[in-house]
């Protein structure tokens, strides 16, 4: 029996509830309705419907909660003696083995990210350990690119492996959907060897089919090798940065919805002294916000959201990958789609890289737009059971649509419709320029 | 970009240091057993951990920071100002500014407090050897100077001329007032005081701390400068060191920043790609120069 694994739609459930039944937490993208809808990772339970769509926010939360509690605290007076208190510190590193399924190459690649800053460093990260050892991720790959996703611009695919231990492709079957399941990792491997899954490896050359047909929906990209040395050759340029966000309304939303994203803060809830004691959380934050760096006395290195879009597309293309060697963006697009004022990071770099006098190879293209991705080949959001839930959209861009319905400029990368067209098409994008510190770029 | 050939530069590139073994989120509970009243803004506080066995085992390198915690209100990080010779207690100086601080500032003998120590990197005192050293302080910037100049002074015989400018605006806002006596008296150790304004009573130098550095005029030669202070007389200090023909290889200062986790992750520490906690927070003038301007 080969390593690859095959799986019908009509299968997933209980597959998934094989997996929970080896004490597994399964988290699966699912619908979530409110004011506006959207595919969120929750805990599987039998019943449940499974979403193969790209979810609106990635499944990072797995290995790095929104909030967590670091340590727990609480003061108790010495009965023997009321003048001494004793203080016990409790912490709370806890993991429960848990399986993402159908989390996109995107979102796993950033977990990988994530990994560098939280197990590799001189300190290593014992919260964020704990979890990522009991973790599994079972990636979709995409059957194409879409508006705002450039995982090829970063080093990544619609079947990149890293960050993921088991891929998961698509592939034809008659009345059916079908997967193959391709082990990445050794635990991933052990997962599919013990599952009753069937073998795969007659479809393996399907599979391999469906994801180069996935590769050929994507745009041409351009050539970011000069993006670090660029990026940071604008540092001191700050009304290029001033100018890229004079739109932003620094609301954070690019950093809460990035997959590789890490930054937090620690804060104190509770009185040491209280009956239940308090506890230290550790909470995402975002360099997005003022308050970020700002010191007690006042002063704040990065005081306006110039700086602060300067510090978070420096570390994305700048700064980590000379600390890390790779890009901190695995090109999943969120901060793009999900951006309320239509800022796009992709036009932020390349116009970085056109001011600092570089180029990016090949300059066939006028805009860093990804060509429109066949209906056909678009990532259905679809149920697999039970049919009768919430009328799904039909494809992954109907989030985009919902939202374009508050906001209309949101998702739209077309530059004429954004509310300030700042650049001529001449000076944008792959075109080398030498572009001039001059007024003409201004509204 | 070269990964896989060689290891990243966020591990590499870091100096060998003592680092705090363990969970380095958990603090280590700790007793507050002395409070001193520096200044009307200054407190000192010398804190002992209850683990008897840890405290004689906790060893550090001058310059290397902590987290001190005031359960309920959070932590902030100052420099153990004690130097690592001192085994019964860490001393650390705090100026009142923000809710940490302000809780800091209430705790008194006995209160429990926690301690996430040492974290940071440290003086690199082991390249002065057979070196003049000129240490520079300005107000709560004594504090770094302190640890490193008392190591310093423990070993003189290993290093050159060791000389002390210390600032402030008024003679209140001397911080270790008490131990101004001895630094002035005691022949290893060249010391001078100034303040800002004219004061009755004083009989040291009145002016800015870089005017009468350049009063001073210390010869750069097989010189260390070591400084320490706000960022405005940092600024000025450096300038009048560069004019003094010192090197930036041999200006060395200690940054100060916004910190949560001091220990090279939460993100906001950071100048370019150095985090002040892990990567600092004591920089030559040199290694400042070559960093984004974002201080």
């Amino acid at each position: 029996m080969s390593d690859y694994r095959y799986l019908q739609e009509q299968d997933i459930p209980s597959f998934l509830a094989a997996l929970r039944a080896l004490g597994n937490r399964v988290l699966v993208p699912t619908l979530q309705k409110g004011t506006k809808e959207s595919v969120v990772f929750t805990p599987w339970q039998e019943g449940d419907p499974v979403l193969v769509a790209k979810a609106t926010v990635p499944a990072k939360a797995a290995v790095l909660p929104s909030c967590e509690t670091l340590v727990t605290y609480k003061k108790t007076k010495n009965p023997d003696n009321y003048a001494e208190t004793s203080l016990t510190l409790t912490e709370t590193v806890e993991a429960e083995p848990t399986v993402v399924f159908a989390s996109r190459p995107c979102d796993a690649k950033g977990i990988a990210i994530l990994d560098n800053p939280y197990t590799k460093g001189i300190y290593k990260d014992p919260y964020y350990m704990a979890k990522r050892e009991k973790l599994v991720v079972i990636s979709l790959t995409c059957n194409s690119g879409c508006e705002t996703c450039f995982c090829h611009w970063v080093g990544g695919g619609p079947s990149s492996p890293e960050g993921s231990d088991i891929l998961m492709t698509e592939i034809p079957a008659e009345g059916t959907k079908a997967y193959v399941l391709q082990p990445i990792t050794a635990k991933g491997k052990e997962m599919l060897a013990k599952s009753a899954l069937k073998d795969g490896e007659s479809v393996v050359a399907l599979m391999n089919e469906a994801r180069k047909a996935a590769f050929a929906t994507l745009s041409p990209k351009p050539d970011l090798t000069e993006a670090p040395q660029k990026v940071a050759a604008c540092f001191a340029n700050l009304s290029f940065w001033a100018q890229e966000t004079e739109r932003c309304i620094s609301c954070g939303a690019c950093t809460y919805f990035c997959p590789t994203c890490y930054c937090f803060t620690i804060t104190d809830e509770g009185e040491p002294t209280s009956a239940q004691g308090g506890r230290r959380l550790r909470s995402w934050d975002t360099c997005m916000s003022s308050l970020f760096t700002r010191e007690a006395s006042g002063h704040n290195p990065r005081p306006s959201k110039a700086e602060r879009m300067r510090n978070r597309v420096s570390h994305k293309f700048a700064t980590y990958p000379e600390n890390w060697g790779i890009f901190s963006c695995s090109g999943c697009g969120r901060c793009i789609s999900q951006c309320p004022v239509g800022l796009d990071i992709r036009k932020i770099v390349l116009h970085a890289i056109a001011e600092a006098g570089g180029t990016v190879h090949p300059p066939k293209q006028e805009e860093a737009k990804p060509a429109k991705a066949a209906p056909v080949q678009a990532p259905k959001l679809e149920e697999v059971k039970p049919a009768k839930a919430a009328p799904a959209p039909k494809e992954d861009r109907a989030e985009a649509r919902a939202e374009g319905k508050q906001t209309p400029s949101a998702n739209d990368t077309e530059p004429a419709r954004s509310p300030a067209p700042r650049r001529t098409a001449k000076k944008r994008g792959f075109i080398k320029t030498s572009l001039k510190k001059s007024g003409t770029r201004r509204r | 970009m070269d990964a896989k050939t060689s290891l990243p530069r966020m591990v590499q590139g870091l100096s060998e240091r003592p680092s705090m073994p363990g969970n380095p989120y958990l603090p280590i509970p700790s007793t507050v057993i002395n409070v001193i009243s520096e200044t009307p803004r200054i407190k000192t506080f010398q804190v002992v951990f209850d683990d008897k066995e840890r405290m004689e085992h906790f060893t550090f390198e001058p310059g290397q920071v902590g987290q001190l915690s005031v359960f309920g209100a959070g932590e902030s990080t100052f420099v153990i100002n004690s130097p690592p010779s001192e085994k019964n207690y860490l001393q650390f100086s705090v100026m009142l500014a923000g809710e940490v601080t302000t809780a800091i500032h209430k705790l008194s003998v006995g209160d429990k407090v926690g301690v996430r120590a040492p974290l940071g990197n440290y003086f690199p005192y082991k390249d002065w050897a057979g070196k003049n050293i000129f240490f520079i302080g300005g107000g709560i910037g004594m504090a770094p100077i302190r640890t490193i100049m008392l190591h310093v002074l423990e070993h003189a015989k290993d290093y050159g001329k060791i000389s002390l400018l210390y600032g402030a605006r008024t003679p209140q806002d001397l911080t270790y007032q008490y131990e101004i006596p001895n630094w002035l008296e005691r022949p290893d150790l060249d010391c001078t005081l100034c303040i800002d304004v004219p004061a009755p009573g004083w009989e040291h130098k009145v002016g800015l701390l870089p005017n009468v550095l350049k009063e001073l005029n210390p010869s750069p030669d097989n010189t260390v400068a070591v400084l320490c202070g706000p960022p405005i007389m940092i600024k000025f200090t450096v300038q009048a060191l560069v004019e003094m023909k010192f090197t930036p290889e041999s200006i060395i200062t200690t940054l100060e920043k916004r910190m949560k986790c001091g220990i090279g992750i939460c993100g906001r520490c950071n100048i370019g790609g150095r985090y002040v906690c892990v990567d600092g927070p004591v920089f030559s003038w040199k290694e400042l120069q070559s960093l984004p301007q974002e201080l």
